[in-house]
Formats: structure tokens, sequence, C-alpha cells
């Protein structure tokens, strides 16, 4: 009995030490450094093999090294008619920027409305974008929506690629989120009082208010409709594609000649990879504070 | 004399929920403030309903149209009702995507949730770097899914692709990835847990960070160790943020395209015999390669059940995790 009750504080310190569970070990900085290279490694990978030469590229063993070719490689990819990279580029970077403007403006009003006003059929229909936002209209709709572009007469133009991605529900509930938060009621109220309008108060009180959620949302919808890859397929020619439809075609037609497509590839990411870099920090910060609230 | 008593207390209840409203009338009873406060609401969400109606309802609802008609590209559309349901049930090819589909979400979601749980736990604790750790975990991201696929599809190559060159060296023989079920359906997860794995892991971290360290702090001092801690606290604690990310991942998983397609450079057959052919590489494979609209339009009828049933499965699945005491 005694010795029990001697030993115990001492095994206590040492155990909680031991047990302390933020304590990083070496095998955790070991393992997260592992993960790391090897989310580099295929970035890496791509840039080796789109500054090697053709024949290099299926080089056994594999060059671990970047070489020389880089620029060569891009004027290759520029020069390869049948792909439309050029176009392909810049008709990313319009549909992008179009639609991430357009869904900003679209869910920063939407936003201000359900976060801060009262209407008749608020939640109701608050509520229909969330259940909405579980369905994957832009996969489960291509059929309709060709027709609709095919009657439009808009096929193979930029706004068939536009204006299905207006449509973003994760937008609205995010803005109604960040402006439930960010723009006290009090607020609203006193503008009011003031003798402002309702579209005065978005321009002079919600805007500047929200505008970190902006940033988060702007940011998300850039990354996800530079990666748009079945719609544009569909609805697009090769000869006005998107980049990625551009790349797609590459594979296809060059599939062997590996430097070109990597090339092409990693042209492709750099402008998300200029954002990373650019607003990494917010990237983070912004997926951490939407996972909470959702 | 008991209808009495209960009638007293409802009429009471009724009344505070009336007054407001009489007052909410407006003290200012101008009328462009009072449309203003009336009308301008719905403006502010009309442009956001307006394009649900065009790409949203109407796709879903014609849809469902056309899936009940023969449409094909040449000719007019004829109503056939449940026809192409019942061709459907009877089609190999289907069932063959829908089992590439299960199969590759399966493998590629299980390890890909269980490994971020175990990353964010790891990138949870006391470390110098750790912007650069959470940054370096989230690059995948950046790339883009055609990048991703087009990288993959090389490394996996026969003949000169990394993977099978390092397997070499183990004394295993080049294997043809894009050959068989299981080879194929391993390279598309891993393409899959590659891009989304860190992103995952920083959703849970997120969720972690908010759980309360004292509750952590009791456990040691009760002598829980770390192990313990992570299942009886982490874990119950994450729970909604868990059934998050199932959910995101089931949509995602069911719905994979890209990576396939781009597997088999750009081809939507999936494969000589269809072994990695998924239900959306389907949808346009049909509607858009043999242009059988109404066949098309069924098939993604039947997507959206899939992707409903996987949500409810994995809904209560999710639901369970730590929810035994």
């Amino acid at each position: 009995m005694t010795t029990i009750t001697q030993t115990r504080p001492r095994v206590a310190g040492r155990v909680r030490d031991r047990r302390d569970p933020f304590r990083a070990t070496p095998l955790t900085k070991a393992a997260l450094i592992f993960t790391v290279l090897l989310s580099i490694f295929p970035i890496y990978w791509m840039i080796v093999i789109a500054s090697r030469t053709t024949a290099q590229a299926v080089d056994v063993p594999p060059p671990l090294l970047p070489g020389g070719n880089l620029g060569e490689n891009i004027a290759r990819v520029f020069a390869t008619e049948d792909a439309h990279f050029v176009t392909g580029l810049t008709n990313s970077l319009i549909v992008t920027s179009t639609v991430t403007f357009s869904v900003v403006v679209i869910s920063t009003l939407a936003g201000f409305a359900f976060g801060r006003l009262r209407f008749r059929g608020r939640n109701l229909l608050l509520g229909s974008i969330l259940i909405t936002m579980m369905v994957p209209i832009q996969q489960m709709g291509v059929v309709p929506l060709y027709q609709l572009m095919v009657n439009l007469g808009w096929t193979g133009s930029l706004q068939a690629v536009i204006l299905p991605f207006l449509l973003n529900g994760f937008g609205v509930f995010l803005m109604t989120q960040y402006t439930e938060q960010a723009v006290p009621q009090e607020l609203v109220e006193a503008a009011r009082v003031d003798g402002a309008s309702t579209m005065r108060i978005y321009w002079n009180v919600v805007l500047p208010a929200v505008r970190p959620g902006m940033a988060v949302l702007a940011l998300q919808t850039f990354m996800l409709n530079w990666n748009e890859f079945m719609w544009p397929l569909i609805v697009l020619t090769p000869e006005n594609p998107t980049v990625q439809v551009s790349i797609a075609f590459l594979t296809g037609q060059h599939s062997t000649d590996y430097a070109l497509i990597f090339t092409g590839t990693a042209l492709s990411v750099l402008p998300l990879i200029i954002v990373f870099i650019a607003f990494g920090r917010q990237i983070v910060g912004g997926l951490m504070e939407g996972a909470v609230k959702a | 004399m008991s209808l009495h008593v209960e009638t007293g207390p409802r009429a009471d209840a009724r009344a505070p929920g009336r007054r407001p409203r009489q007052g909410g009338r407006g003290p200012r009873g101008r009328l462009p403030a009072m449309f203003d406060l009336r009308v301008t609401p719905y403006l502010l969400i009309s442009p956001y309903f307006l394009l649900f109606a065009v790409f949203g309802l109407f796709p879903l609802a014609f849809t469902f149209w056309t899936s009940l008609q023969k449409y094909e590209l040449a000719g007019d559309a004829e109503f056939t009702g449940l026809d192409n349901y019942v061709k459907l049930m009877s089609d190999g090819d289907f069932w063959n995507a829908v089992v590439n589909t299960v199969g590759i979400f399966v493998l590629a979601t299980v390890p890909q949730l269980v490994l971020a749980l175990l990353l964010a736990n790891a990138l949870n604790k006391r470390i110098r770097g750790r912007l650069f750790f959470r940054m370096g975990v989230l690059i995948p991201l950046v790339t883009s899914i055609v990048a991703v696929a087009v990288v993959f599809t090389q490394l996996y190559g026969r003949d000169y692709g990394m993977i099978n060159w390092i397997l070499g060296l183990f004394g295993v023989d080049n294997i043809a990835w894009q050959n068989e079920k299981w080879s194929s359906w391993i390279a598309i997860a891993t393409m899959v847990d590659w891009r989304w794995t860190g992103y995952n892991a920083i959703i849970y971290l997120a969720g972690m960070q908010t759980i309360p360290r004292d509750l952590y702090e009791a456990a040691s001092i009760d002598g829980a160790s770390p192990r313990r801690q992570f299942w009886q606290i982490t874990l119950p604690m994450l729970r909604p943020i868990i059934v998050f990310t199932v959910f995101v991942s089931t949509i995602g998983g069911l719905t994979l395209f890209a990576e396939p397609v781009l597997f088999n450079n750009g081809r939507m057959d999936g494969g000589s015999t269809g072994q990695f052919q998924t239900v959306a590489m389907y949808i346009v494979e049909q509607g858009f390669r043999r242009f059988e609209y109404g066949y098309a339009a069924t098939v993604a009828w039947m997507l959206f059940l899939l992707i409903l049933v996987g949500v409810l499965i994995n809904y209560f699945l999710a639901r369970r995790i730590g929810g035994a005491k």
C-alpha cells in the first residue's frame, strides 16, 4: 500500500511526459517530410521530363535531374498546330476569370440576402441550395445541357463553358456563412436608420467586411474551374479548346512524345502554381476555416 | 374544464408570434423604402436562382424526359417509356462500368481518408515549420487533375515507366498497368489519392484544432495513451467533419472521369475490355461518341441514383465512427 502511494507520482510524471499527445516524435517528422517529398515528386518529375529531349524521356534508368531542353520544348508545344495550345491557354484564362468574377458577385449578393436580410421563404430557398449542392449537375445533366447549347448555337463557343459553371451553390453557402460572421446585424440596422438603401448597404457595409471570404471563394473557384475537363471536352471543338482539352489532344495524338506532353502539362499548371505561391497562406487558412463551418 | 385549461396557454403562445409581425410593418411607410425592404432581397438572390432554373432544374428534369425516349443524332425523338431502363438492366457494359466505378472509389477513398487522418494527426503536433508542412501536403491540390493523370500515366508506363523500373529492382517483371482490372484500378486510385489526401488532411486538421486541449490533458492525467486518446477523443469529435469529407469524396469518386480517360490516351472505352471504364465515361461514350442521347440520359439518372445510394450508405457508416461507446 505504502509503496504504491510512493511510486505513483513519479510514474505519473514520467508517463505524462511520454504520453503528451502533441509531442512530435522523430517518426512523425520523418513521416511528414516523406509525405511532402511524395507530394512534390510528380511535379518535379514533370519538370525533369519537360526539360529533356524526347529520347531521354524514355531512358531506363529514368533521368532524375532536369535537363536543358525546356525552352526548346516550350517552343515545340506552341508550334504543334493541331493542339491549339496557345488558344487553349488563353481560353482557360478567359473562362476561369469570368467564372470566378461572376461567381463571387452572385454569391456575395445572395450571401448578403440570406445572411442579413429578412424575407419570406428565406429558409426554404437556402435549404434548396444546400440540397442541390449534393447533385453533380454538370455531370448528370450533360445531355440536355448539350442539347441546350446546340439549340442556342453555342457549341464550340466560350459561353457554353462559362454559363453552366456560374451556378455554384457552395459559393452562396460560403458567403452566407461569412456574411453572418463578418457583418454585425446592428451595423445593417444602423445604416438603415441613416436612410441607406439595401444596395448601398451592400456596397458600403457588406462588401468591405466580407472581402477575406471573397478571396477564399475566388481562389477555390479559380482552381476548381481551371480543372474542368469533361464538359469542355464535350462541348468545345479541338480548334477552340480549353487548356485541359488541349492536353488531352496532345496525349491522344503525340502519345509517345512525353517531353512534349509534359511541357504542355507543366505550362497548364503554371497559373495554379503562381496562385498557390502568392496566396498559399490564404488557401490553407480558407480551407481550414471553411471546413470547421461546414 | 380540461378543454379550457388546454386552450389557455395555446392562445398565449400564439400572441407573441403575431406582435412583431405587426410591428414589422415598418415605422416609415414610404413606398420606395417599403419596396426596398420587401423586394430587394429577392433581387439579390435572383441571379443565382435564374441560373439554377436554366442550368440546374431544367437539365435535371429534361434528363429524365430524354431518358424516356429513343433519341439519336439522326431522326426524331420517339417516346418509348421505360424501354431505356429495361435495356439498361441487362446491359453488361453498364454494370461493368458501375462495378469499376464503385471498385475504384472504394480502393481510392478508404486508404485516402485513413491516411488523411494519420497525416492530420501528425500535422497537429508541435513542430517547426508548420506552414511549410501544411502547404507541402496541399501542393498536389494545385496541380490540375489532367496534369496528375498525364504524369501518373507516364510513371505507370509499361516499358519506360518509373514504377515498373523500381519494381524491376526488386525482381518484378514489367506490368502492363492498363491491361488488368486490378492493376488499372490501383493505378487510377493512386492518382486520386495523391491529389486529395493532403486536402482531406488539412480539413481534418482544422477540425482537430477546434477540439479543446484540456480534454487531452485530462485524459493524459488519467493515463490514457495517445493512441487511446486518438480513438476516444479525436475521432468522435471529428465525426461531423469526417461525414463531410466522406460526402465530398463520394460525389467526386462516383463521377470519376478525367483520370481513367487520360490513362487511356483520351479514349472513352476504358481499355480493350472496358476494365476501367467508369459510369461518367459510359455516359460520354453513349451520348457523344455513339449519339444515343436518350440512353445516355438514362445512364445519367442511374448515376444520380448511384450517388444517392453511395451517400446514404457512407453517411450511415461514417455516423458509426467513434459512436460505439
